[in-house]
């Protein structure tokens, strides 16, 4: 089961290497992590994109918050309306003739993909979905054009309605 | 305006937090400190002779008298020398502050002489860190270290001081400490939910099979009134953990004795055919629960802890309750009152009845030989001679478990024992800690010739500084809980468990100052273990020479119910 952790911690040093540690301390896996400070510049949020049983993600809560640098620690996706998560993903393909480039943009734009850095032979395509599509992008794409790089950012996730986490 | 030095800043902020005795050991990183130590009047430095022995020594006074203890090392093999007893202090819950010394800030990430990063390494096994990157931090991060260290679920926290924030030549204005620590993202709770608390009561007094278990955080919040005043009340029979002992006396007619792996015949019984456990401040460890699907089939679980991560953690409570276990437990007498609830008498008498059949057992009768001394007589004899009083500090192995299932202990605060993380050497400065501690108190080291070698250095501490300990060796020559499973569960294959190579301990304690002795015959046992204990001002070593082929006995079977258990050899 796919669980997105969201944590709100001390943007100070040393504060992540907590959290990453307290995973593989526990045997818990990250599957994708980001982290940049808030609009507090006291604080980081962090999202962990990670998979388990129930149990064994309200653990991590648990030990989570139990982090003296940790402020508040939620399961995004068991909040009271659920949470919407996306990802951002930067593609590049080869492009090497005209036909290609016409199936890229075609599919770009079907995909409400932007095409952000163009040069005569290669594209590059920035596409923000959820995780799923995500997969279906950088799949379909790979089947009309050589994919030479794809980069992911890790999925952000924020609760749905008036449910929010401040300090 | 007082203008200080960081360093001159570090020992009056330990001044103003009150600590009297601070154990160290110094080198280059914390050279300025020591400078500064000279000056006070309050500390009182105690210099072990390796930095692990220093902090078991600090760990061992937080354990012994309930306030935090504090160690100062230097920097590089100063702070790695000190990982074993910070694991060891943080496994067991204990309010440990470890000052460490580290290379200027200039030089941290150049691979500098006696550079390690000692935030990095210690950080799995730390309450929480800090490394300071100016003087001014010292005194701020040192008093959030012991507010953190004493508060919430107690632990072991690390201030990692690099040299140039301690340069005598800069000084500064010293912050005095005017409020009490306050942290946005640190706020243990306190008290219990209360509706929590009255479902929980009136399950107590409505259960039939009920049975009180009782853990170390029962133990370092201070709750022995409270557990003593309910178990009372309701007639509750009472087991523990090895962290638990001493919270409710051992000798009282209501106490089963310790459970587990090595528990009694009753405490495992009583928990297998339980229909509710009371469990306070004990996190429900593997060598507690044996095999977790087949825990206690019939029971309610009532969890009471400080740390929400140790509930439903292992065991799954049925009703868990947040909170300090003496907090809690008085919301549970408001409860009782409130609600006037008693005893369910005839529920309890037919319970009690069953639990009297398995005491009928006796498991914890042995064998005695003539000719060979007995690991238990020792812990008997010792329990007989010092009226059940003495602070007692263990090491690791078949000795610590007869120490627990053998020694009485009717107050808190008296085993001093390396529950969690099992750490052989911890016993001996451990207990140097309790004698700096608690001078007044008989202060007694169980160990083992194996565990003992591990720390023995601290020999020439307690000659120093004239710590009176009394050493009982429990000389078996061999390496006896490992011997133990090597003939239970390796078919009797003896692999690198013999010691035949120990030193002469009675020769060892005199090299060092000290009085020592042996004892072979049991009939020469008792007056063996008085005469230690008359030579008042001396630390003895008793070096007993006892049954290689004892075994710890009972025993849980591994992978089996509470109840699944070895009784006698067989």
């Amino acid at each position: 089961m796919r669980h997105v952790i969201s944590i709100l911690l001390e943007n100070e040093a040393g504060s992540l290497s907590r959290v990453v540690g307290l995973f593989s301390q526990r045997g818990y896996n990250i599957d994708s992590l980001t982290v940049a400070p808030t609009d507090d510049p006291t604080l980081s949020r962090c999202s962990i994109l990670t998979t388990g049983e129930k149990w064994e993600a309200e653990q991590i809560t648990k030990q989570l918050h139990k982090l003296v640098c940790v402020f508040r620690v939620s399961a995004l996706l068991e909040e009271a309306e659920g949470g919407i998560e996306r990802e951002m993903v930067l593609v590049k393909v080869n492009t090497p003739n005209k036909n290609a480039r016409d199936e890229v943009k075609g599919l770009a734009d079907i995909f409400n993909s932007k095409i952000i850095d163009v040069n005569a032979e290669i594209f590059t395509l920035e596409f923000v979905g959820n995780s799923s599509e995500i997969d279906n992008f950088i799949t379909t794409i790979g089947k009309l054009a050589e994919v030479l790089e794809v980069v992911r950012s890790g999925v952000v996730g924020i609760a749905k309605g008036n449910h929010f986490m401040k300090p | 305006m007082t203008m200080m030095s960081g360093a001159q800043m570090l020992v009056r902020t330990l001044e103003d937090l009150g600590v009297d005795n601070l154990f160290g050991y110094p080198g280059g990183a914390v050279l300025d400190i020591y400078d500064a130590l000279l000056e006070s009047k309050k500390i009182k430095h105690i210099l072990g002779r390796h930095e692990q022995g220093v902090a078991h020594a600090a760990d061992g006074y937080a354990r012994a008298t309930g306030k935090v203890g504090v160690c100062l090392v230097t920097s590089g093999p100063g702070a790695t020398n000190t990982v074993t007893s910070i694991a060891t202090a943080y496994m067991d819950s204990i309010p440990l502050v470890v000052i460490t010394g580290q290379v200027g800030t200039p030089l941290i990430g150049s691979d500098a002489f006696q550079e390690v990063d000692t935030v990095g390494i210690t950080r799995p096994i730390v309450k929480h860190s800090y490394l300071c990157q100016s003087a001014l931090d010292i005194p701020k991060f040192i008093r959030q270290a012991f507010f953190l260290a004493a508060s919430g679920r107690p632990g072991p926290v690390v201030v990692d001081v690099p040299k140039d924030c301690v340069r005598p030549s800069m000084k500064f204005e010293y912050p005095e400490m005017k409020a009490p620590v306050k942290m946005r993202s640190y706020n243990p709770t306190k008290q219990g939910h209360k509706g929590q608390v009255k479902r929980a009561a009136k399950l107590i007094a409505d259960a039939s099979h009920p049975v009180m278990l009782i853990g170390g955080g029962a133990q370092l919040s201070g709750a022995m009134d409270e557990v003593r005043t309910i178990a009372h009340r309701f007639n509750l029979p009472v087991t523990s953990t090895l962290m638990g002992l001493g919270v409710y006396p051992s000798t009282d007619k209501q106490f089963l004795g310790m459970l587990g792996m090595h528990g009694t015949f009753e405490a495992n019984h009583a928990m297998d055919k339980s229909d509710l456990v009371f469990a306070i401040g004990c996190r429900f460890d593997d060598r507690v629960t044996n095999n977790l699907s087949k825990f206690c089939p019939a029971a309610k679980i009532v969890h009471i802890d400080i740390d929400p991560a140790s509930i439903s953690k292992t065991v799954v409570a049925d009703i868990p309750i947040v909170g300090d276990a003496k907090t809690v437990l008085g919301q549970f007498i408001d409860a009782f009152d409130e609600f006037k609830l008693q005893e369910n008498a005839s529920a309890m008498k037919q319970w009690w009845n069953q639990i009297n059949k398995w005491r009928e057992d006796n498991c914890l009768e042995y064998e005695k030989d003539s000719k060979l001394i007995q690991p238990q007589e020792i812990v008997e004899a010792v329990y007989k001679a010092t009226n059940g009083e003495a602070i007692i500090a263990t090491d690791v192995g078949q000795h610590q478990m007869f120490t627990a299932l053998y020694y009485k202990f009717d107050e808190p605060r008296h085993l001093l024992t390396s529950g969690g993380l099992g750490t052989m050497g911890y016993g001996f400065p451990a207990a140097v800690g309790a004698k700096i501690g608690c001078p007044d108190k008989e202060v007694c080291l169980f160990t083992g010739d194996g565990s003992f070698q591990m720390n023995i250095q601290e020999l020439s501490t307690c000659l120093e500084f004239n710590i009176p300990l009394k050493i009982f060796i429990f000389d078996n020559c061999t390496l006896g809980m490992v011997r133990q499973w090597q003939k239970m569960f390796y078919r009797g294959h003896i692999s690198s468990t013999n010691l035949n190579s120990n030193p002469d301990f009675v020769a060892l304690a005199k090299a060092y100052g000290h009085e020592g002795f042996r004892v072979t015959d049991p009939k020469d046992l008792d007056a063996a273990v008085k005469k230690a204990l008359s030579m008042k001002d001396k630390l003895v070593i008793v070096d007993i020479v006892c049954n290689t082929d004892a075994k710890v006995l009972p025993m849980q079977q591994m992978g089996g119910s509470m109840s699944d258990m070895f009784l006698g050899e067989e």
